[in-house]
């Protein structure tokens, strides 16, 4: 079932989000880029802006309609929300030695404009933090309540690959309403529900029943965001082609430009690495343990008793690689990347992992011809 | 009770600055008086504890044959000793001088170069003596001061990473200003520990906190194409 809502009316969904107790996040227009932040009502939404990418750049640039979500993804995703960069753990008091596990009390979020790669990445990371015998108690407190508003791309960046993952650009399931923003004709979204939670938000919002022509203009959108980017990546044999080139003289070239700062994996919707900081009050009082945002090119994150297993920026880089286009399927069943284009444009070497991936078929190639 | 740890601050050539970060803890200042006997600092009081001390901060580099020699007498008395800031981790700006004939640069300076007594180079105190840890900063930073402070009195290693601004800039969801502005930014090798203030700013880092681990791998070719993309 589908229904249409003006786009005069995005602001009812906002109010019946927060009539019902949800806090709304999404995108913002903030020192110069779309960021993910409080909305208040949609005015706050970055109509009339698009993102322009590139390798090590992004920029907004002005679009000549009112689109409210006609850009592609800036540098926050999600994981700021059910991951974010800083969480208490628990705190000590010498004081009769209590230990104290924090309180995960959290007000149920709505994520509005979630992009159909983001809602594959929270997948991925639901896979990692949820499943299995050990389930992330705060990562699952922050994810239960949470109200995915899909938004379909009909703007997508000339770094994103999604098409060649399966990830996009249209949104199949995982959310809770899917919109798809609609400029031909009357200024519309086309919103599909895909949960009960959906449904009820939904009853509540001044819709008409989709006719045959706003379902066709939906589709157009998404085909055209997926010619758009089709050949950008080739995914198919990417897992055993990494894993038999893990001697390439490649990594010694990536390793020039690679400066080990971590931003790749930082912005990455995927990436999920952590370290535990434990910190004690000057008079010895009490201590805490923080879960911080760390990243696999900082050094300390290999180190271990006897030695680093990563040493080297080349041995980094290629675990940063292979992790995600490789090894990942083999711990999670799923490629570690959901071709958002994030590491392509933060990297401030403007390093492209869709090419480094090329650069290895071809010596590959060259070395089995 | 057991006695309070005694800690000293010492100056060798700096501008003080680091060790007015530990004046600036304010808030703080009352639980480090808990914590150590503040025995020797002279930019706070001028009363003076005999050594030796549990803890030594040392602010500055060695440029004169006089703190070449100080500086062993407070390793003598130091039961540890950390040096604090970008003179005494580096050698600091006053380092410059190390590329220049030392004779044209103290007559450039001064009116009666024979006044002055000094060596040919700015070394950083761990060249002289063995230090306990290295707090890099310029100015240090006053949390990262506290810590390490903290972490010694509980016997503890103090979080102090060694990577790069960007990773500090990243968790506090600050746009990258070299991506989004192309302005040149030296966080990607600089080492963390200010909490990405100048890119909070929307200003690119200039490398106060010095160079991040392994930072001599760095491609400064491959860091300066990033500026003005
Ligand atoms: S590896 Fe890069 S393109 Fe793939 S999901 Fe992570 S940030 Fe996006
Ligand atoms: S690939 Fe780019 S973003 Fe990632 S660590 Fe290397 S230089 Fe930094
Ligand atoms: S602004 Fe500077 S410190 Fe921050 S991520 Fe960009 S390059 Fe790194
Ligand atoms: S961002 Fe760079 S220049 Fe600015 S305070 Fe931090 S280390 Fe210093």
């Amino acid at each position: 079932m589908a229904e249409v809502l003006a786009a005069a009316d995005l602001g009812v969904l906002l109010g019946a989000l927060r009539a019902r107790g949800y806090r709304v996040v999404g995108p913002r227009v903030a020192a110069g880029v779309i960021q993910y932040a409080e909305l208040d009502d949609a005015g706050d939404l970055p109509h009339g802006w698009t993102d322009e990418q590139a390798p090590g750049r992004y920029r907004l640039a002005r679009r000549d309609d009112d689109a409210y979500f006609g850009y592609a993804v800036g540098p926050h995703s999600w994981k700021r929300e059910l991951l974010p960069p800083r969480v208490r753990l628990w705190q000590a008091s010498r004081d009769g030695l209590a230990v104290e596990e924090e309180e995960t009390d959290y007000q149920p979020t709505a994520f509005v404009g979630v992009r159909p790669c983001e809602l594959a990445a929270i997948a991925i990371q639901d896979r990692v933090f949820l499943d299995g015998r050990f389930a992330d108690r705060d990562y699952a407190a922050r994810r239960a309540d949470v109200f995915l508003v899909a938004v379909e791309c009909g703007s997508p960046s000339s770094l994103c690959f999604c098409s060649s993952l399966g990830t996009g650009p249209g949104a199949t399931d995982g959310f809770d309403l899917a919109l798809t923003e609609l400029h031909a004709g009357e200024h519309r979204f086309l919103v599909r529900s895909g949960s009960s939670a959906g449904n009820a938000v939904l009853a509540d919002l001044p819709t008409r029943p989709a006719a045959r022509a706003d379902l066709e203009t939906a589709e157009q959108v998404v085909e055209a965001a997926a010619r758009a980017q089709a050949g950008r990546f080739a995914a198919e044999d990417v897992h055993d082609l990494l894993l038999r080139n893990l001697e390439s003289p490649h990594w010694d070239a990536v390793a020039e430009r690679c400066l080990s700062c971590g931003n790749c994996t930082l912005v990455c919707p995927t990436c999920f690495c952590t370290h535990v900081e434990d910190t004690s009050s000057l008079d010895g009082e009490t201590a805490a343990r923080d879960r911080v945002w760390d990243t696999c090119f900082s050094l300390r994150y290999a180190e271990m008793h006897g030695g680093n297993t990563r040493p080297t920026t080349r041995a980094r880089y290629r675990q940063w690689l292979t992790h995600k286009l490789a090894t990942w399927e083999d711990q999670f069943g799923t490629s570690g990347c959901v071709g958002c284009g994030r590491c392509i444009a933060w990297c401030p070497a403007a390093i492209d992992i869709r090419a480094e991936v090329a650069a290895i078929r071809q010596e590959d190639a060259h070395a089995h011809a | 009770m057991t006695r309070k740890p005694t800690l000293a601050v010492w100056k060798f050539s700096s501008c003080d600055g680091c060790q007015l970060s530990l004046l600036d803890c304010e808030d703080e200042l009352l639980a480090v008086a808990g914590a150590v006997e503040i025995a020797y600092f002279l930019e706070a009081s001028s009363a003076v504890a005999r050594g030796p001390y549990d803890l030594s901060l040392v602010e500055g580099s060695i440029t004169t044959p006089h703190d070449a020699e100080r500086i062993h007498q407070v390793r003598r008395v130091s039961k540890t000793l950390v040096s604090i800031g970008a003179c005494a981790t580096t050698g600091g700006i006053q380092a410059l001088r190390s590329a220049h004939r030392l004779g044209d640069l103290v007559s450039a300076v001064y009116a009666r170069p024979e006044y002055i007594s000094t060596l040919r180079t700015s070394t950083a105190i761990a060249d002289h003596v063995p230090v306990d840890f290295e707090l890099q900063g310029c100015p240090i930073a006053k949390a990262q001061l506290l810590e390490v402070v903290g972490a010694l009195l509980a016997g503890r290693r103090a979080n102090v990473p060694t990577y790069s601004v960007c990773v500090e800039c990243k968790r506090a969801g600050v746009p990258c200003v070299l991506v989004s502005r192309g302005l040149p930014c030296l966080g990607p090798a600089t080492q963390a520990g200010c909490g990405a203030l100048c890119p909070s700013y929307g200003r690119g880092c200039f490398g106060c906190f010095g160079p991040k681990e392994q930072a001599s791998d760095v491609e400064a070719p491959s860091l300066a194409s990033a500026f003005g993309r």
